[in-house]
């Protein structure tokens, strides 16, 4: 069953703003295949279904319509695992500076 | 309260797009038409004179909100590293001026300060920009301040949805300092929706390339200047490095320093070499581990900075800059990760795009030499070498140690091996030069030809001969 949201809940809209056929003639291929989607989040302000059209205030007071996306929308954005790659730079130019000093020093 | 919204009876993209000189004229409330002097040339530094800002203004109106005054600091171990890889008595001590401490975490705050300042002077309810960038949150940081509404417009997914993390967390820092935040898929378009929002909202257009953002710059310049002849012993700066991307950087910082008395300084702009990728190709967009500072901004604002979301950019990078080089991603994602390692300073990988190029010019210079870089910016969650590669791995694209000279843009990410791997790559000045040239040559509208006023001005703009100018321009007219 779709996923009721209350109104007043941060939420997240999606708005086509040009669809394929509609987007600028220097664009290459691979992106005049997809639409430009806009999203943007906003404050509910009506009771609204995930997945229908919803309305939102910004937090600048700028009413926009859209699809309700997400409500109360993640940031989920981090770091992920270590990278192996880097994992060793530190040392080695430890390492490296260490040697250096040892020959200038002479000992 | 000055009121700009403009009422657009058609909001095509077509009709929209016609509209947009009266709408950044509305935007930025100035008459760049006043400036022109020819069909090409205009009063460069009669645009930037008349906002009337002087740089000691600029200085004051920036410590009212904590802006500039950065550490600079004397990169003692990196310095150290670069000399075990270069000739005996060659290697320039390397400094860098922490602008990571700004409010907002970068040297956007600069920019973000006098634009945000003349908005509220001028009246405007509220600013937007256009940038996937630091940019944003500096600008959201200032209107925070100022208590000015922000509008900021990202270029942020692809089609699939997929978000580069760093401009998530920009995303995310903006809506932090409450700024509103759009978010669009991948195309040049985003200037038709930066377009209705200015329309719209009749707020202020926070361009990254109006005099404001270039002027708010100059302090940096100045005061790297400044911290040096402080120093114990009193130093001079010999070469100083930029990250170049839009021109702004390398422009403000050129004319800081110029302001500050040193004319004899070697300025260089340093890009991460990106060739190959489309900047508006929907499957290159997270193919890319740096979304600023590369050569797809770098190249294109070096030989056209008219390109700009102004009438005329303020930002006119071949004035300024000496030198042009670039870096890989590897040699990047290698200096930031010695960076936090030697120096105990933990900082974002795109800031660090300068000092990759610092640390490999360093060897080129003796050991009783000055460099200087002039940005580091802040680093966290999705703006981090682990968040980028990360993601290059999860797209296809190969993360492996080796010879940097084998780093293919979109395909391999090469880590290098050794500091001594660490290079850079010269971009032909003379070639960026004739594209200038040439592209000023095709933007005359049918019937124009070029006046004596013109060539002045496009070999000034250049840093080129008269001669030269009217060589390629016969070329290519």
């Amino acid at each position: 069953m779709a996923k009721q949201v209350k109104k007043g809940i941060l939420v997240e809209i999606e708005q086509v703003i040009l669809t394929p056929d509609e987007r600028a003639p220097q664009v290459p291929d691979d992106t005049r295949k997809v639409p430009l989607v806009m999203r943007a989040r906003g404050m509910l302000t009506d009771d609204s279904v995930i997945g229908e059209e919803a309305g939102i205030e910004t937090v600048t007071g700028r009413l926009l319509t859209g699809k309700l996306v997400e409500e109360n929308p993640a940031y989920d954005h981090g770091f992920g695992t270590p990278i192996p790659e880097l994992i060793p730079i530190g040392r080695e130019a430890r390492d490296i500076l260490m040697k250096n000093r040892k020959e200038v020093s002479g000992t | 309260m000055k009121d700009a919204r403009m009422k657009l009876s058609d909001t095509s993209y077509a009709a929209v797009m016609a509209k947009r000189n009266e709408i950044m004229k509305r935007s930025v409330g100035i008459d760049y038409e006043k400036y022109a002097t020819g069909p090409l040339s205009f009063d460069y530094q009669g645009l930037m004179e008349d906002t009337g800002y002087d740089i000691e203004t600029v200085g004051c109106i920036q410590a009212e909100t904590a802006v500039g005054d950065t550490p600079m600091v004397q990169l003692n171990n990196l310095t150290a590293l670069a000399r075990t890889t270069a000739r005996g008595g060659m290697g320039a001590r390397i400094f860098v001026k922490d602008e990571a401490q700004n409010p907002s975490g970068s040297f956007k705050d600069r920019r973000a300060s006098l634009s945000v300042y003349e908005a509220k002077k001028k009246g405007y309810k509220g600013v937007v920009a256009a940038t996937s960038g630091n940019y944003g949150a500096a600008v959201a940081s200032q209107a925070a301040k100022l208590g000015l509404s922000c509008i900021i417009v990202q270029e942020a997914f692809d089609s699939h949805g997929v978000a580069q993390p760093e401009i998530a967390e920009k995303a995310r820092a903006c809506e932090a300092y409450g700024a509103e935040v759009l978010r669009l898929s991948v195309g040049p378009e985003l200037f038709y929706v930066f377009l209705l929002i200015l329309a719209e909202t009749g707020y202020f257009n926070a361009s990254l390339y109006t005099p404001y953002s270039v002027l708010g710059i100059e302090t940096l310049g100045a005061e790297l200047v400044r911290d040096l002849s402080a120093w114990d012993g009193g130093l001079n700066p010999d070469v100083v490095v930029a990250t170049h991307a839009g021109g702004g950087n390398i422009t403000g910082t050129g004319r800081g320093l110029e302001k500050a008395g040193a004319t004899d300084i070697m300025c260089v702009g340093a890009s991460v070499d990106l060739s190959g990728l489309h900047m508006a190709s929907d499957t290159d967009f997270n193919r890319k581990s740096f979304t600023t500072g590369h050569t797809g901004f770098g190249i294109p604002f070096a030989t056209w900075p008219d390109r700009a979301d102004v009438p005329r950019n303020a930002a006119r990078p071949l004035r300024y800059m000496d030198r042009f080089v670039t870096v890989t991603q590897g040699e990047v994602f290698y200096i930031t990760q010695a960076l936090a390692e030697l120096e105990g300073m933990e900082r974002g990988p795109a800031g660090n795009t300068s000092l990759t190029a610092a640390f490999a010019l360093a060897r080129e210079m003796e050991q009783d030499k000055i460099i200087v870089v002039q940005e580091t910016e802040y680093t966290g969650a999705g703006k981090h070498p682990i968040a980028q590669l990360n993601l290059a791995k999860q797209m296809g694209v190969t993360v492996r140690r080796g010879n940097p000279e084998e780093n293919a843009p979109g395909k391999a990410i090469v880590i290098p091996e050794h500091p001594s791997q660490i290079q850079i790559v010269d971009v032909d000045m003379e070639g960026l030069r004739t594209s200038y040239v040439k592209n000023a040559g095709r933007s005359l509208q049918p019937g124009e030809s070029p006046t004596d006023t013109d060539i002045a001005f496009l070999a000034e703009d250049c840093r080129a001969t008269e001669d030269f100018v009217r060589r390629v321009l016969s070329e290519a007219i």
